[in-house]
């Protein structure tokens, strides 16, 4: 009973719309490019999507605290300074205690400024809605973008060297699938996995 | 490594849309038709350039006086700096060329491709030459991919008949792959 309660909450709602109505990347095909660049091995898929999560929930969260005294002129780069504040947080981290994950993923880690995720929940959630929502929010749109992350890592990195996270899953004798780990491969599993998963859920794009 | 040959690979085998897949959110939206390609390369070459000429002082500065890991919040700053004067100056004393350009020149503000050309120059330590042959180069192999998208994308509208559930975004990321392939393909020529 309790759980049939839960359904009908708003913040099972807004959970949901994140990982699954509104997946950033499979219905609204945003933040594109670092979901390909770093998605030839696991683990640096598993720190860019934690390192998305952990700034838009931030972010987020500060631009509601002060959304009230943002003039709407401004408030581009207002965002603009707050997320790329969190952005060097999550970088000088990643230097300190992550150095080869850091180093893999060079640029791209200073390139989630530009990620449309972050800057399209704080114009279209946080500009409007209290805090403990938008964390929610942000939450929901991180993790459906961290999952999207992990399927396309799990199948480039399987098909291209035979491994996942380090551990040998397929026979030693796989032939090693070199262009998955290369752009070209990382754009034909996505553009399959969006068909895929639109054929399932039945979200098509007029056009 | 020489200039030239710098050139020809970010346009060729290191093309920064195929290659390091960075731009794509706008190369997504905007490939639908040919002339708003063209509009669109023509922009993020001029900015491209000119914020890289910029950042690479400015990023020299940071490094002498030790404060580089704000870096990116400085670039980002200057990127939106330099594309409001653009537009105003433009708007002022080439009002042809502004019309021409159009909605583009605000849109690059959030096109990664700007940001991450300032990014690369700092990662691989260039040399005032070899970050504006690599800036011109980026600009002019992005325009090449959005242009060479939106060609296919037009005649395919017109003639193919796909699955529903391809049709739209999802058939862009199988001709981007395909073009990727043939990109990859250069690397036996240059370097």
């Amino acid at each position: 009973m309790k759980l049939i309660r839960l359904r009908y909450t708003k913040w099972f709602n807004i959970l949901k719309d994140g990982l699954h109505r509104n997946n950033p990347i499979v219905v609204a095909v945003l933040g594109i490019c670092s979901a390909l660049a770093v998605t030839n091995r696991v683990d640096n898929a598993i720190a860019m999507g934690l390192g998305v999560t952990f700034v838009v929930m931030a972010s987020s969260a500060v631009v509601s605290l002060i959304r009230n005294y943002i003039p709407s002129k401004m408030r581009m780069v207002t965002y603009m300074v707050i997320i790329s504040a969190f952005v060097i947080a999550v970088q000088l981290f990643l230097e300190a205690f992550f150095y080869d994950i850091s180093q893999a993923l060079g640029a791209y880690v200073g390139l989630i400024i530009t990620n449309c995720i972050v800057m399209g929940r704080a114009e279209a959630f946080a500009a409007k809605n209290p805090v403990r929502y938008t964390l929610v929010d942000g939450f929901a749109s991180g993790m459906g973008y961290t999952l999207i992350l992990l399927i396309v890592a799990v199948i480039r990195e399987t098909l291209a060297t035979g491994t996942i996270l380090g551990y040998q899953v397929l026979p030693a004798s796989w032939p090693n699938w070199v262009v998955m780990s290369m752009a070209p491969g990382g754009f034909f599993v996505l553009g399959l996995l969006i068909w895929g998963i639109r054929e399932w859920s039945k979200l098509y794009e007029e056009n | 490594m020489n200039l030239i040959e710098l050139f020809l690979s970010s346009i060729l085998n290191q093309n920064i849309a195929l290659v390091f897949i960075l731009g794509m959110c706008p190369l997504i939206a905007i490939s639908t038709n040919v002339k708003n390609a063209k509009g669109m390369g023509l922009a993020v070459i001029l900015v491209v350039t000119v914020t890289a000429v910029i950042n690479w002082p400015i990023y020299q500065l940071l490094l002498a006086t030790g404060t580089e890991k704000i870096a990116l919040l400085v670039f980002i700053i200057t990127i939106a700096a330099v594309v409001q004067l653009l537009e105003i100056f433009m708007e002022k004393y080439i009002p042809s060329m502004y019309n021409a350009f159009g909605i583009f020149l605000p849109l690059i503000t959030v096109n990664c491709v700007v940001l991450a050309v300032s990014l690369f120059f700092v990662n691989r330590e260039y040399t005032f030459g070899e970050t504006f042959s690599f800036s011109v180069g980026s600009g002019i192999g992005w325009a090449l991919a959005i242009i060479l998208v939106a060609g296919l994308r037009e005649k395919m509208a017109k003639i193919s008949d796909l699955p529903k559930g391809l049709r739209g975004k999802a058939i862009v990321f199988i001709v981007l792959g395909i073009l990727a392939l043939a990109f990859v393909g250069f690397t036996g020529i240059i370097r």
